[in-house]
């Protein structure tokens, strides 16, 4: 009955005349289900980033109202750089501050939740992505009210000497720090947890078997074989904590402004494109090359 | 005193993990409590009186609640249209094989590897460039675009770890193609759409980077918090923040119920299937 029944939609079977017409109409099926996604994304996502790229070499000179001409003012790039240089390190030394915080607590999270939580993981998951369930720009100023000058956080500080009687948390580089790992601190966990929860628990209790110590066998064990997700997770972190700016603007003063600032005036206040667009393209440049290197550092290729 | 140290070493990841939590969640708990606060002027940020004036009153500041209804339709369009090119782009990745398909796959990932920031400035420099008026339908456009990723990629998950064999069976016993799409094949990966559905939502509903560069003046919720930061933030705005996170825990932990409860009658309702499946 099962032979029979496969006939219609065989594919042992040769070629007969109906199946030739259906697999014709087959052939042209799967670019029509991908044309108006694949359209969007070209015009939408491609060609917009061709677009910043012939912004960034329009004539200096030129304004938003007089029109721009392209004249493949490659200039812009080392003025832009040059003066605004302490920004854009600012938010590669900001990112890499807030990932190390950022590891030193997300490991273990994903870890508890992986191997140590049992019936509880589901629920435990869900508790790191629901602060995300608030709006982004609630939470940033709700830190602002815990690092207030007159919050408990600030009085406990002073209290223990950790601060200095007129010292501060709001508007320094801490509150900014603090504000990116906060934010994109389960962006890290969730792929971590992921490559963690896959971990044969089997294969620690061997490394112990084997006289090796906890921090061995974590060493040797656990931290290779978390490679995939630890990788995917610092990319997911870190490519957002570098263009961010609204943490710097809500909890930092300009002398925390990171280069997501600059070009957000470059575009919105000074309507500086060529600027903008030269710095944008920068960034992104730059964060391209800092994943490739740290891909190749990393060994694999998969996460592409 | 080694007993001590024994249980220390057990289970000092977790009280790790749950102080993180607890980092987590503290601003939340923050969120939540300055919704019920009076605040003493303008500018601060400080709990100073309980009230429930916020709660019995949350559009007191009209402008605030149609940032609030705008942010909804923008995502209520954004969701569908990004649902639906996406689904079917995961269709076509899962079933078929095609030319070009490596290079579809970079054109999908990209745009999750790529900070929001060069997003926005290009699609504005395209928007400027084209003469295309900044307003409501651009940011459609650009949250259709950064939403359709997600979804291709949620769906697939979906389709990818599903089990050919259940449409098989459903052509062996004369389902037509389409009968078997509508009966097997879509009931068993709409979970996935709805997730992506979900997913799309939350992030166009806050997003605000991309949407700062291409509103022009058409203000979105978070658009509108931004803008109050500088003049002073209503305390509405916490019940608001409090209400979504309220409302997407309740729709999370019922979905995770409803999903405990159906695996175990798939279970009971499955104990025969071994000797089926032995007998091929």
């Amino acid at each position: 009955m099962s032979i029979l029944a496969h006939v219609p939609a065989g594919s042992g079977q040769p070629a007969s005349p109906p199946q030739t017409a259906r697999s014709a109409r087959y052939r042209f099926l799967p670019y029509l289900l991908l044309l108006p996604g694949a359209a969007w994304l070209l015009l939408f996502f491609a060609v917009p980033l061709v677009q910043l790229a012939s912004a960034s070499l329009y004539d200096p000179e030129g304004s938003l109202s007089t029109g721009y001409a392209l004249t493949w003012a490659f200039g812009n790039y080392p003025t832009a750089l040059q003066q605004y240089w302490p920004q854009f390190s600012r938010s590669f030394l900001y990112a890499g501050m807030a990932l190390v915080l950022a590891l030193l607590m997300g490991y273990p999270l994903a870890y508890a939740i992986a191997q140590k939580a049992g019936r509880w993981k589901n629920l435990l998951l869900v508790c790191v992505v629901a602060p995300m369930f608030t709006s982004f720009l609630v939470r940033t100023l709700a830190w602002k009210t815990i690092l207030s000058d007159n919050g408990w956080l600030v009085g406990l500080l002073r209290d223990v000497h950790l601060l200095g009687p007129d010292g501060r948390l709001l508007a320094t580089p801490i509150a900014v720090v603090l504000g990116l790992t906060y934010n994109f601190l389960p962006f890290l966990v969730l792929p971590l947890y992921a490559s963690l929860e896959r971990l044969d628990y089997r294969l620690l209790e061997a490394a112990s078997d084997l006289y090796a110590s906890p921090l061995k066998t974590f060493r040797r064990v656990t931290l290779p074989l978390s490679m995939p997700g630890l990788i995917a997770g610092t990319l997911l972190f870190f490519i957002p904590a570098t263009g961010d700016y609204i943490n710097a603007e809500l909890l930092g003063t300009p002398n925390q402004y990171m280069i997501g600032n600059v070009i957000d005036s470059a575009f919105l206040v000074r309507l500086d494109y060529p600027q903008g667009a030269a710095l944008s393209f920068l960034l992104m440049s730059a964060i391209l090359a800092v994943v490739f290197v740290y891909l190749r550092r990393a060994g694999t290729e998969d996460v592409l | 005193m080694s007993r001590v140290s024994r249980w220390l070493a057990q289970h000092w990841v977790m009280g790790v993990a749950l102080l993180v939590l607890g980092y987590l969640f503290l601003p939340i708990a923050v969120v939540a409590a300055l919704s019920f606060n009076r605040p003493s002027s303008r500018l601060s940020y400080d709990f100073n009186e309980f009230t429930l004036d916020n709660w019995r009153n949350p559009c007191a500041t009209s402008d605030m609640c149609d940032a609030v209804l705008r942010s909804a339709q923008i995502g209520f369009l954004a969701t569908v249209a990004a649902t639906a090119l996406g689904t079917l782009m995961a269709f076509a990745l899962v079933r078929h094989r095609f030319r070009g398909r490596s290079g579809l796959n970079v054109l999908i990932f990209l745009p999750m590897a790529t900070p929001e920031l060069v997003m926005g400035t290009s699609l504005l420099a395209l928007f400027v460039a084209g003469g295309v008026p900044l307003g409501f339908w651009t940011i459609v456009i650009a949250h259709v675009m950064f939403c359709l990723s997600f979804v291709v990629v949620t769906v697939k998950a979906r389709l990818a770890g599903m089990d050919r064999r259940l449409e098989e069976a459903a052509m062996d016993l004369y389902a037509s193609e389409w009968q078997t799409f509508r009966r097997i094949t879509l009931p068993l990966v709409l979970p996935g759409i709805v997730a992506a559905a979900l997913l799309a939502f939350s992030l166009s509903f806050d997003d605000f980077i991309i949407t700062n560069f291409n509103s022009g003046t058409t203000v979105t919720f978070p658009m509108y918090v931004w803008g109050a930061a500088q003049r002073g933030i209503p305390p509405q705005v916490n019940v608001i923040g409090t209400a979504m996170f309220a409302i997407a825990l309740l729709l999370v932990l019922a979905t995770m119920l409803r999903g405990r409860r159906a695996r175990r009658s798939a279970i009971t309702a499955a104990v025969p299937a071994p000797r089926a499946a032995s007998r091929s």
